[in-house]
């Protein structure tokens, strides 16, 4: 909302010297968000003064239009040469001899820092220009040159306080629940608080109509719907001038607000709603047939809106109508077809109140927000609906002529909210010592009446207040008209509790282990495209292609939540290569979406009075889709660099294991590794990841065909794992092993296998057959050539020995690793190597 | 070698004469002192301190000696033996350390060189912002809780006093999950956590949730659709605006600096009342660069103070939306972006640098932010 300074003191009379950055920290202080205090016309420096077009000498020698104009601009202001009179040329047409138009004189400075000189132009000398609203810096109105209405000044009268120039102007942004500061009315009226001056309220005037013409009754109008529409009122004016034009000053502070001057009729509905915060609607009266009724609209109804928008309608929609049908959505646009245009000259002014979640329902359904719908959808003065209708009335008679023949109107009786509240609440709640007496005058202030009754205060909220239902509204009325900031800082003193939950231990565990383990985290997006699970080459019955659509994605190449958070690193990946990255090492650790079943029906929507019962939370819960936590890191390049001190070791699936493994130790559970086959890994190059006997994710190397989709560096490794159910797996306390202390007996194995044996099975089997005396197993070298054979290959073990209670004899140790080998060549047909 | 016996009893032996043992003696000396490193020194050792040494030999004329001379001859030669042991003895320990500074001075590498061979990594700002954050809480005593990222419209809107024609409900940019009445969002906020935990558990409730938000924002300099939050919640008796404020008073300068306070201007939030917009303090001029613009503040724009976040009194439909009694409890909460608090607290100017992921943004925060 826009307010011209000197509309706001008309109603505040806030001390001169204030300037609009004082009023803005004031209010700024008492809740309403000034953004901007601004100055109209900002850029522009004088001279400017008012002209009058003698004559215009239309140039025809040109492609365009040129006309030479002489001006009449005071006798002050005038060539040497022509006293009193100028030369300009000037491209617009719509300007003719007699109109009064603004000059800027040589010496002016208009926005864009343009200086206006005299100069020679298409054979003449233009001495000054004739300005348009843009150029002024005054609006967008690209309709050509200013023109004054008649007798609005002297030639030769400075026009800069005629068009407002240099007015300061706040911008405010208003809260949903300060439907009142959607007017120049509500923000004079906090102004008027923050300032201690007396408050003129511009709602409360019914001011000086004519009595009205009896000599026909005024139109007929009728609420169809009490509950939606609660007061309807419509004026009747007949004889009105539809050429009056609107007076300068009313257009100068439309264009302040930030809203185009259309006709005087138009202006004057949006001048008072501005003005007092009750939206109007002027109908054409000669194009209604039959009594204005507000109505539910029928099935299948039409209505084309003021914004050549040609919309169905619905019964849950309310219209304002006539016997013809729908001629306007209420609280929100009115019709085409009754529209007030230039030959109007018979008028049907709307003035209404609606019920706000109408008025919402109807912006939301047709996607049309209007700044009547915005101020009626956050509430509006239920009394107001009479007093602007006739301010509004009043200005059309005063400046477009015309008969007033009265007002018809319905309205549904009013029972007024008694708010009880205790006295005590406003400072147990702001933490700090309140007397009644200032709670008082404070809910007085903000306009409420206040009466004690017993021990509470019976509390009736102003009409233009109808965000005020409850105590805790009382309250923060009264705090913040105080002042928050005489709240005192205070803590609380809270109960001992237990700190960080293990899964969020965990959590910063993985991420610092996998950060010193050389991966970088970066977080994706979670918006993906069927595009990117083609890319991997996930089959179309993979768990991933569960997908949660979104209905509204911001682009509909990616309108769905990810199931893997590989297509983030990747995209990651891909961006850093194309920065100039060449070893990569990233990680995320973050949530994925897989749907759940599709719901048949609506979502269930519990009432928020009272707790929901569990099963109706249990039912909440079952619409939201599986979200797992996971965890994935993707490399590629080095993983160590080359340097003084050798060749570089590339990235690899080894990798990619190693960084699960990781992953498992921070968390403290085990992990199984097999091989195994799953997109986007390399068939041959896929590690299956488990913990106990579930799946609990992949690593190993990108599928080549997977690489080249993605347009990644070749040998790209990955990993991902749900981290949620490794964390679930989590022992929170550690048994600590039994250290023994004899002494140490190493032997070494290399055993001729099929080159397809995982050594995970072949050491298991050497673990087996060793026994309880085997204290670790460590594969240390893998050889395949001519001396094992082709399709062979030989794994070397170094096993350790120990007993818990005496030094091994040389015969035991022998023994056990007979033994040892004894289970490999029974098992795997393993040949020792000598 | 020992000098053949001129008699056949001996009284006395040209080897064992006092001017021949200590001529030996002097040898020795000699032959050490000119040993230039250990291997010499054990060539000389041989020759005068071995078994086939003069003194060596000299000692085994002794038993040939009259009994009345072999105690002086043995007592001659044994000081001698003594005294060139101790001179060996001497020289080994200078020539082994003077090997040792050899060796240490021939095994002495450019430290200088980089092994950056094991490069680490880094974790995101985001990530360690959080912790950092909710270890201040943990230490006033709250819990840290997470809720689900698609959330029930019901837990994102209706529960927090945003039913289905609340105009602030439009005013969010929400990510909607098809179908049109599948009742599921991207949470907007991480209120909706909040809503969970007053319907899991009795207060008292002291809890904070740090969370990623969605909202339909296009990504620019200062916009991303996917950031940020933490909220906080208290559901106490006796719970005053008093004690959020100083709550947030002590977060302000647990997270910014001893001193640093914060500010609450009177605003409006559905799930709040009375509601407030929070600002920091400038943790850079502390507000003395207000009005100033030479030099002026760039962290906040000289201010003095920087727009943080919203919070408030928690809305008494919240506490019976969840069951809770607002008789009997009252409750403050409060929210901030995290996206934002890093941009002015390490002066990142552009969003974009916290979401695209490039390596070089995030390695400099390392392990701790
Ligand atoms: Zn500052």
């Amino acid at each position: 909302m826009r307010i011209p300074v000197s509309w706001l003191r008309e109603f505040a009379p806030v001390p001169p010297e204030e300037s609009g950055r004082d009023i803005a920290d004031r209010l700024v202080r008492s809740g309403l968000e000034v953004e901007t205090v601004t100055s109209v016309g900002g850029a522009v420096a004088g001279p400017l003064v008012v002209g009058h077009v003698q004559s215009v000498e239309e140039l025809t020698e040109f492609k365009k239009p040129i006309r030479f104009c002489t001006v009449t601009v005071g006798a002050d202001h005038g060539h040497p040469d022509t006293p009193g009179e100028r030369g300009i040329i000037c491209g617009a047409t719509n300007f003719a001899p007699g109109d009064l138009v603004v000059i800027a004189l040589p010496g002016s400075v208009l926005p864009g820092d343009f200086t206006i000189a005299s100069r020679k132009t298409y054979g003449r000398i233009s001495d000054g220009m004739i300005c348009s609203e843009e150029e002024l810096g005054l609006g967008e109105d690209h309709d050509g040159i200013m023109v004054l209405p008649p007798g609005t000044a002297q030639p030769g009268d400075p026009a800069g306080p005629i068009l407002g120039l240099g007015e300061e102007v706040l911008d405010i942004a208003v809260t949903p629940d300060r439907g009142y500061a959607l007017s120049i009315r509500g923000v004079a009226r906090e102004a008027a608080t923050a300032y201690g001056v007396e408050f003129t309220d511009p709602g409360l005037e019914l001011g000086e109509l004519p009595i009205p013409d009896k000599s026909a009754a005024p139109h007929e109008c009728v609420s169809e719907d009490l509950t939606a529409c609660d007061l309807l009122t419509l004026r009747t004016i007949v004889g009105f001038d539809p050429s009056a034009p609107t007076p300068i000053w009313m257009r100068r502070r439309l264009t302040a607000c930030g809203m185009r001057s259309i006709g005087l009729a138009v202006d004057v509905t949006n001048y008072v709603m501005l003005e007092t915060g009750q939206p109007l609607h002027a109908f054409d009266l000669d194009r209604l047939q039959g009594a204005v009724r507000a109505r539910p609209a029928k099935s299948g109804e039409r209505l084309e809106t003021l914004d050549h928008v040609d919309r169905e309608l619905s019964p849950a929609d309310l219209v304002i109508a006539d016997d013809r049908g729908a001629i306007g959505l209420a609280g929100t646009m009115g019709g085409l077809t009754t529209e007030i245009d230039g030959s109007s000259t018979a008028i049907a002014l709307e003035a209404a109140h609606f019920e706000p979640r109408q008025v919402a329902r109807i912006s939301r359904r047709h996607k049309l927000s209007s700044e009547a719908s915005r101020r009626f959808e956050r509430g509006v003065d239920r009394s107001l609906p009479p007093y602007a209708s006739a301010r509004a009335a009043q200005l059309l008679i005063e400046f477009g002529g015309g008969q007033y023949r009265g007002m018809t109107a319905v309205e549904a009786p009013v029972d007024p909210i008694v708010i009880p509240l205790d006295p005590n609440l406003p400072g147990e709640v702001g933490g700090l010592a309140l007397d009644e007496v200032t709670i008082e005058t404070q809910l007085r202030e903000v306009g409420c009446e206040v009466e004690r009754a017993g021990a509470v205060l019976q509390v009736l909220p102003p009409t233009w207040r109808p965000d005020l239902t409850d105590p805790y509204d009382l309250v923060e009325e009264v705090l913040r008209l105080i002042g928050y900031d005489k709240i005192p800082s205070q803590l609380p003193s809270i109960p001992a509790q237990h700190g960080l939950s293990m899964g969020h231990r965990i959590r910063r565990r993985v991420g610092l282990s996998l950060a010193g383990g050389g991966y970088t985290e970066t977080p994706a997006y979670p918006f993906i495209g069927t595009d990117e699970l083609d890319g991997l080459g996930i089959p179309v019955d993979d768990a991933r292609r569960r997908l949660v659509r979104l209905a509204n994605p911001l682009s509909d190449k990616q309108p769905y939540l990810r199931t893997s958070l590989l297509p983030g690193l990747i995209a990651t990946a891909r961006r850093n290569v194309s920065r100039g990255a060449e070893d990569i090492a990233l990680f995320e650790q973050g949530v994925v979406f897989f749907a759940g079943e599709q719901r048949a029906d609506a979502a269930p929507r519990p009432d928020v009075a009272d707790r929901p019962s569990d099963s109706e939370l249990a039912d909440l819960d079952d619409l939201l889709p599986h979200q797992p936590r996971h965890v994935s890191v993707l490399l590629t390049g080095a993983k160590e660099p080359a340097g003084w001190w050798g060749a570089a070791r590339p990235a690899s699936w080894a990798d990619a294991v190693a960084a699960a493994r990781l992953v498992a130790t921070a968390v403290g559970v085990d992990l199984e590794v097999t091989s195994g086959v799953n997109a986007p890994f390399h068939p041959g190059r896929c590690a299956v990841l488990r913990n106990g006997d579930a799946v609990v994710g992949y690593a190993g190397e990108l599928h080549p065909k997977v690489v080249e989709r993605c347009d990644l560096p070749d040998r790209t490794a990955a990993m991902e794992l749900d981290l949620d159910v490794l964390i679930d797996q989590a022992q929170d306390i550690v048994p600590a092993p039994d250290i023994q202390t004899m002494p140490v007996a190493k032997e070494d194995i290399a055993l001729i296998v099929g080159e397809d044996t995982p050594a995970q099975d072949l050491a298991a089997a050497v673990a087996e057959g060793a026994g309880d005396l085997l204290e670790s197993i460590r594969l240390f070298d893998e050889y395949t050539g001519e001396q094992v054979g082709v399709g062979r290959k030989s794994l070397a073990f170094s096993l350790r020995f120990r007993a818990p209670d005496r030094t091994l004899t040389a015969e035991e140790v022998t023994e056990a690793r007979e033994a040892a080998v004894a289970k490999a060549v029974e098992r795997f047909g393993a040949v020792l190597r000598s | 070698m020992s000098a053949p016996n001129k008699d056949f009893d001996p009284v006395a032996a040209e080897a064992l004469s006092e001017e021949s043992v200590a001529a030996a003696v002097v040898a020795a000396e000699e032959a050490f002192a000119s040993a230039n490193d250990l291997d010499e020194l054990k060539a000389a050792r041989l020759d005068h301190a071995g078994d086939r040494s003069p003194l060596a030999l000299a000692n085994r004329e002794i038993g040939a000696l009259p009994p009345s001379a072999k105690a002086e001859a043995g007592k001659r030669v044994g000081q001698a033996r003594q005294q060139v042991k101790q001179s060996l003895a001497a020289r080994q320990a200078i020539l082994e350390i003077a090997r040792d500074e050899r060796v240490l001075a021939e095994e002495s590498v450019d430290v200088t060189k980089p092994f950056d061979r094991d490069p680490i990594g880094g974790r995101h700002p985001l990530s360690t912002i959080q912790e950092r954050m909710a270890d201040i809480f943990v230490a006033m005593g709250y819990d840290v809780v997470d809720g689900p990222e698609v959330e029930s419209e019901w837990h994102n809107f209706d529960a927090l006093n945003l039913g289905p024609d609340h105009p602030a409900r439009s005013m969010q940019d929400t990510f909607f999950v098809e179908s049109a009445d599948s009742g599921m969002v991207l949470r907007t906020h991480t209120s909706p956590v909040q809503i969970r935990t007053m319907l899991r558990q009795p207060p008292p409730i002291y809890m904070i949730a740090p969370g990623r938000v969605f909202r339909a924002d296009e990504l620019d300099a200062t916009h991303t659709p996917v950031f940020s939050q933490i909220e906080g919640l208290a559901v106490d008796r006796g719970i005053t605006m008093a004690h959020l404020k100083g709550t947030l008073d002590h977060f302000a300068s647990a997270l910014f600096g001893e001193g640093i306070v914060t500010r609450l201007r009177p605003s409006y939030f559905p799930f709040t009342e009375p509601s407030a917009e929070l600002d920091l303090q400038c943790f850079v001029c502390r507000g003395e660069s207000i009005g100033r613009s030479d030099p002026s503040c760039r962290t906040c724009g000289s201010e003095g103070w920087i727009e943080w976040g919203g919070c408030g009194m928690v809305n008494p439909r919240v506490l019976a939306a969840c069951g809770i009694d607002s008789a009997e409890y009252r409750g403050f909460a409060f929210g901030m972006g995290l996206e934002r608090t890093l941009m002015f607290r390490h002066g990142i100017t552009d969003m974009r640098d916290m979401v695209e992921g490039d390596v070089r943004f995030t390695k400099p925060f390392g392990l701790e932010v």
